[in-house]
């Protein structure tokens, strides 16, 4: 970043703009993609919307700064693995129903009481979705932008 | 919209296709919060006018940006045109918008909004449909994502990066809504 | 034959149009990334068609709050949401096979790679 911001002298200068910026943006990104997925069960929002709107913090990150840098950001290895995670959350907290003596994602028995159960069945299953569609995201971003020549 | 679309089919030039495209998904979100659909809105601004702008903008620049000009047959618009008029005549017997009594809103609609906030108690209904009535679907919707996922991975991979010379992080923005400043370079 | 729109019936013609429109792109070009922004019209005049379904005139957004008796159909508005995001996941497949057709024919003109096929 440094060795080519001094290659190309004023050129550099006029993005300088646009880098302070993006830092200055990406963390209210990440809390606004948090916020949405925990605050999805009262206004609009969940798991979808806050798993893009999460990998568009990264995806931006990446456009200005370079896919390399992203990539150190959120190693390809991790996210790979946590594709996968969001699919076992979910699909966990189904068994997880399913060995509590209910159908299978009948939330009803995993609180004190039902609708307590749904409560904490439907956060869980929420953040399970997220991370699949967060991951699934900058994977795609990463496959794309990785193979530019 | 109709405008929009006029103009991706005219135009030649694919980075002002992908950018009208992206214009159309946010046309299509404001009129989803009019429709008093925000949940839906919400994903379509940031999917659609976000996202697949990126993706589509990605391909252009790993493929080529211009279109080839041909000739363009006059047969598949008669087709286009009597399946339109065809599919005009079949929504005659639908219902009218916004009517109440529609059969739509009186399956499971119902039971939904009333009984939701006993049995879930949450307010945002279409989480509860999302995520407890209809968990199947949407775990069968998470599969296909985690598959889609898998499939990019398959097909392009992730390549490391190799650090051949130092211009290779900039040549990323070049496609990408970095243009001015790098074909300065 | 007694065929007449109903006045409110034009949500369906619009959607109808942009349908047409979508369908229109696919058939008629070439370019594969330009057909697959045809599919994203297309796409799109669907969860049109769904959402204006399920809207009822005088309803407010399906979020309970004291002092609302009418709220739209959550049915419809669930479905597409979820299949918004699914659907730029097997768009973003789609792209990642033209970026592969790419590489192997050096070009997405469809009817170029039908006359590499040919001669070879």
């Amino acid at each position: 970043m440094t060795e080519s911001s001094v290659r190309e002298g004023g050129v550099r200068s006029s993005n300088m703009v646009l880098r302070v910026v993006c830092k200055l943006l990406i963390p209210f990104i990440m809390l606004f993609a948090l916020y949405v997925q925990f605050h999805g069960d009262y206004g609009p929002g969940g798991g979808f919307q806050a798993g893009v709107i999460f990998s568009a913090a990264i995806i931006l990150y990446g456009l200005i700064f370079g896919v390399h840098n992203a990539m150190r950001v959120a190693p390809p290895k991790v996210v790979r693995v946590l594709i996968a995670a969001g699919v076992l959350l979910y699909a966990g907290t189904g068994v997880a129903s399913l060995l509590l003596g209910a159908n299978f994602l009948d939330y009803d028995v995993l609180g004190h009481e039902a609708v307590e159960g749904q409560h904490l069945g439907i956060l869980l299953i929420e953040f399970g979705v997220g991370t699949t569609v967060a991951a699934v995201m900058t994977t795609i971003y990463f496959a794309f932008a990785s193979r530019q020549r | 919209m109709a405008i929009t679309v006029l103009a991706i089919i005219r135009l030649h030039n694919l980075v002002a296709v992908v950018m009208l495209s992206g214009f159309y998904s946010l046309l299509a979100a404001t009129l989803f919060v009019v429709l008093d659909a925000v949940d839906v809105a919400f994903t379509e601004a940031a999917v659609g006018a976000g996202i697949s702008t990126i993706l589509l903008l990605g391909t252009l620049a790993l493929t080529t940006q211009h279109e080839k000009i041909r000739a363009l047959p006059r047969f598949p618009l008669v087709l286009v045109a009597v399946t339109g008029i065809a599919l005009i005549y079949g929504t005659a017997d639908m219902p009218a918008f916004g009517d109440p009594d529609s059969p739509i809103h009186e399956h499971v609609a119902p039971r939904y909004i009333h009984d939701s906030a006993e049995e879930i108690g949450l307010p945002n209904i279409v989480t509860s449909v999302l995520a407890s009535y209809r968990g199947y679907d949407t775990l069968g919707e998470v599969t296909v994502i985690f598959t889609a996922g898998i499939g990019i991975l398959t097909l392009l991979g992730i390549r490391r990066w190799r650090s051949r010379k130092p211009a290779t992080g900039q040549s990323q923005g070049n496609g990408t809504g970095d243009a001015p400043g790098g074909d300065a370079t | 034959m007694d065929f007449e729109i109903h006045p409110g019936l034009y949500n369906y013609a619009v959607v109808v149009m942009l349908m047409m429109a979508g369908l229109y792109i696919v058939i008629t070009r070439g370019n594969l990334v330009k057909k697959i922004v045809g599919l994203n019209v297309f796409q799109a005049s669907v969860f049109v068609l769904y959402i204006t379904m399920g809207k009822i005139i005088g309803g407010t957004a399906p979020i309970l709050e004291d002092g609302f008796k009418v709220y739209s159909n959550p049915l419809p508005h669930v479905l597409i949401l979820t299949a918004i995001v699914v659907g730029v996941a097997t768009t973003a497949l789609g792209l990642a096979l033209v970026v592969r057709i790419r590489e192997a024919y050096g070009t997405i003109e469809e009817d170029e790679i039908q006359r590499q096929d040919e001669s070879r």
